[in-house]
């Protein structure tokens, strides 16, 4: 009986000790930071949905983020007329069809679609939009360390520079953008922080909430067990 | 084994405080099966505050704007237009819009803000069709020589004048509804939302 | 006992609330059912942890049908492209996600039910295995049993291709593919189960009719009949020793208690922690680490794109390598159609256990060495064709012992498991099983 359980936890870590191939940075986590986020919010806004949409999500959900109706309709609201809209992208789908040979893929739930084995959606967003390189031979002049022949451009590269690939395979910066490398590795992080919460704005909430269910579970675990005792105590 | 007639009060009492605390979970755990039933994000985005801009809404028209799916018109009241109301009193059921169909900031001779401006829901309240409007005179509408102008609903007959009130022994109940509506200028309109809210 | 249905009518004490009794109870059999099934059901009273998991599955199941018939609500079935360029069925779920309230709840309930479905299912199943509760007299049950493992595989299956993502639309196409491996009729009867020639909107709205209403009915009928055959024998239990042999003076079982209220108390100390679990992993790890919801669903699916790997989910995987793992034609037959074969001979051979099984004992607790060394070998290679089953047909074990013909040696396992053991199973030493049950 005993050996069964054993082999039966075992099995899948003997198992799961290989794999593993993209080596990805750790994005640092910055759920629950508000100034955070909402800087990132106006990043994505300004640089991602031009192109992609995040057709899920609404506008006014970015008031969970601390921002007022107002703020969210001046500062963050281009594409839309009324609050309660989607986040569209200006452009019809089909159109960029015909523009980018592909729609650009919608954003709303890129950092639970891009989880993999090798880290989380955040890592890989972290490390991606800090892997692109200039690279003549591609018809955008850009290439992308973890997505190779990429086909979006380097969107943000006035912010970061350019990078060029070195002979070991590794990224310099050949020409320094408007932010210093550790503003720019900030600059993407509240932008991933953001598609993060995007991706499921209830998170937080969930998380709590599963704290006072539990707690509750337990409470009628200890009716549920005594009631038990009390009925099982007649039977030998 | 347990008998009926051997009653033990430590198990009676445990059934009763487990089904109690078992019950508050159960009745909790219907809370979000109830309310994902109520109006989604999106019913809520469609039935959002509109706004209108009435700058080129000449006097003695109407114009139809969509809120919550319903129609809510917008007439321009000329002066002639006004002035049939009072002589309608007599023949109208709720002369003085007693019945709540109207925030209290329209409860008065015109059902308005702006006596010019009437703003109402489109929908007859009798069984929800919406009337077609009769602005002109008697025969010239195929109404009666009395009909001053106003509106007639298709479905079964009800009458109203040009603030909405509904005509006496007619099958409709209420005067027509007016929304909650605020003037964010002097020309555009809000309809849905006043200063006290949606 | 279940087999005397003929309980005495309710008789009423005169009161108001008697009268309405006696009066329900002359025309619908409220009491035998009452009795029969629950408070004069006797089982045995030396049930382990193992056999929470029944009543456990029942459990599931009504939370898949109630929270599914809050999602049909606001689900809808059309592979059509929304004004977003979004497929309207994959748009459908994440308006349920945000748009509705607790819509989100609703569904992590759904999607982790399905994982807990068959969670439970195993286990059960695995203890069937153990204490030989599939033996005479209950090969009935273990058949039934056999049935409602296959409808939930297909309930699972059709359900699983309703969000619409990129795992839902090709773990579809290659399933419906495996029908056009069966000689002559495949090519026509994969078009048939599509509907297109693709997995497309036909298709979505099939697997919708199908996971909705006629799979439940069916898996409902089929939990019926497992259930009236189980009361009418009655439970095995940890021992395997039947308990209907020793009877007290009023001719119930020695070993035997009430179902009720004995087993519905314990049981429900078993709902709350089965509750616990399934909450922590509802409000904590709804993706369950990309097992339960897989990564690649988030994308809407696409028919041009397939995704670099596709694998069924973790349930189907166990079964998923046993058709993979068969490459050879025979008899002039690809080894396709010889994979489908596998994949459902693996679930078909269960049922035919009763009949494999030739021990005089029932329970693992008197059985020899070679069923318990061959059982937790068994258990191994299940958990391991599982695992590989997630993994590319490339995978090394360490990155460099080959996944594929591992998988093979265990597919042969599986079936060699099941075929020799009319065999082993005679050859087994065995104690002599008590003659009442031991706590």
């Amino acid at each position: 009986m005993k050996r069964l359980l054993t082999a039966l936890l075992l099995a899948p870590t003997i198992a799961l000790a290989s794999g593993a191939a993209l080596h990805l940075d750790k994005a640092p986590d910055l759920q629950g930071d508000q100034a955070a986020l909402q800087s990132g919010a106006k990043t994505f806004v300004n640089y991602c949905l031009n192109c992609h949409g995040a057709s899920f999500a609404r506008y006014n959900r970015l008031t969970d983020l601390g921002l007022s109706e107002q703020q969210v309709r001046d500062n963050l609201m281009f594409t839309a007329d009324k609050i309660g809209e989607p986040m569209r992208v200006a452009a019809r789908p089909d159109e960029q069809k015909l523009w980018f040979g592909a729609a650009p893929p919608d954003l709303t739930l890129v950092a639970r679609a891009r989880a993999s084995a090798d880290g989380s959606g955040a890592d890989w967003l972290y490390t991606y939009l800090r892997s692109f390189y200039a690279d003549p031979k591609r018809p955008t002049g850009w290439n992308n360390l973890i997505f190779e022949n990429v086909g979006m451009p380097h969107v943000l590269w006035q912010l970061q520079g350019t990078q060029v690939m070195n002979k070991d395979h590794k990224l310099e910066l050949a020409v320094p953008g408007s932010q210093s490398p550790a503003e720019f590795d900030r600059t993407v992080a509240e932008l991933v922080g953001f598609l993060v919460w995007l991706a499921e704005p209830h998170a937080g909430f969930r998380k709590q909430l599963g704290v006072w269910v539990l707690a509750y579970l337990v409470v009628l675990f200890g009716f549920a067990y005594a009631l038990k005792k009390a009925y099982w105590k007649d039977v030998k | 084994m347990s008998n009926e007639s051997r009653v033990d009060c430590g198990r009676r009492r445990l059934v009763v405080a487990t089904a109690a605390v078992g019950g508050v979970g159960a009745i909790t755990a219907l809370v979000p099966f109830v309310s994902s039933m109520l109006p989604s994000e999106r019913a809520k985005a469609a039935g959002a505050p509109v706004e209108v801009d009435i700058g080129s809404l000449e006097a003695g028209q109407m114009m139809t704007v969509e809120w919550r799916g319903k129609p809510v018109w917008i007439i321009n009241r000329s002066p002639q237009m006004l002035e049939t109301l009072p002589k309608l009193d007599e023949s109208v059921a709720d002369p003085k819009s007693a019945k709540r169909m109207q925030p209290d900031y329209c409860q008065n001779e015109v059902r308005s803000i702006k006596p010019e401006y009437m703003v109402v829901v489109g929908i007859c309240t009798h069984l929800g069709c919406s009337p077609t409007a009769k602005f002109k005179r008697g025969v010239e509408e195929g109404m009666d020589a009395s009909w001053l102008g106003g509106f007639l609903c298709p479905c079964h007959g009800s009458t109203f004048d040009f603030a909405g009130r509904v005509f006496k022994n007619k099958p409709a109940p209420d005067n027509l509804e007016v929304p909650r509506h605020m003037y964010l200028s002097d020309k555009r309109l809000l309809i849905g939302e006043d200063k006290k809210g949606a | 006992m279940a087999s005397n249905t003929n309980f005495e009518k309710y008789k009423s004490d005169g009161s108001l609330q008697g009268n309405l009794l006696e009066w329900f109870d002359a025309r619908f059999p409220a009491t035998s059912l009452w009795r029969g099934h629950l408070s004069e059901y006797y089982a045995p009273k030396n049930f382990n942890f193992w056999y929470f998991f029944g009543s456990l599955a029942m459990l599931v199941l009504v939370i898949q049908i109630v929270t599914g018939i809050f999602l049909v609500m606001h689900y809808k079935p059309d592979a059509s492209l929304n004004a977003n360029g979004i497929p309207v069925a994959f748009a459908s779920v994440e308006y349920i996600m945000r748009d509705v309230p607790w819509g989100w709840l609703i569904r992590y309930m759904h999607s982790t039910g399905a994982s807990a479905f068959f969670i439970v299912v195993y286990l059960h199943m695995f203890r069937g295995l153990l204490y030989g509760s599939y033996r005479q007299p209950r090969e009935l049950i273990w058949i039934f049993g056999t049935l409602l493992f296959l409808c939930l595989m297909a309930e699972a299956f059709m359900g699983y291709l309703l969000p619409w993502g990129q795992m839902s639309f090709w773990g579809a196409q290659v399933i419906v593919n495996l029908f056009s491996a069966i000689p002559l009729i495949g090519e026509p009867l994969s078009v048939w189960i599509r509907g297109d020639f693709v997995v497309g909107d036909a298709t979505l709205n099939r697997f919708f009719s199908f996971h909705v209403i006629a799979v439940p009915l069916v898996l409902l009928g089929l939990i019926a009949a497992h259930i009236l055959a189980l009361h009418e024998v009655g439970s095995n239990n940890p021992d395997g020793v039947e308990i209907k042999k020793k009877k007290d003076v009023h001719g119930n079982p020695l070993d035997g208690i009430p179902f009720h209220p004995y087993y519905s108390v314990k049981d429900i100390v078993g709902v709350v922690v089965f509750l616990m679990v399934f909450s922590i992993v509802v409000f904590f790890a709804p993706e369950g680490g990309g097992y339960f919801l897989e990564y690649n669903n988030f994308l809407p699916a696409d028919p041009l794109k397939t995704p670099p790997h596709i694998a069924p989910v973790w349930y189907f995987t166990p079964y998923y390598s046993l058709l993979r793992a068969m490459v050879w034609p025979l008899f002039g037959i690809d080894a396709k159609f010889w994979g489908v074969v596998l994949m459902g001979g693996g679930v078909v051979i269960l049922a035919f256990l009763p009949w494999l099984d030739r021990s005089p004992v029932k329970s693992i607790r008197y059985r020899g060495p070679i069923f318990k060394t061959l059982l937790t070998l068994f258990v191994i290679a299940f958990v391991l064709l599982g695992f590989l089953g997630t993994q590319p047909p490339s995978y090394a074990f360490f990155g460099v012992i080959p996944g594929a013909p591992v998988a093979q040696l265990l597919t042969l396992y599986y079936f060699l498991f099941f075929l020799t053991m009319p065999w082993w199973s005679k050859i087994d030493k065995y104690k002599p099983e008590p003659d009442r049950v031991t706590m």
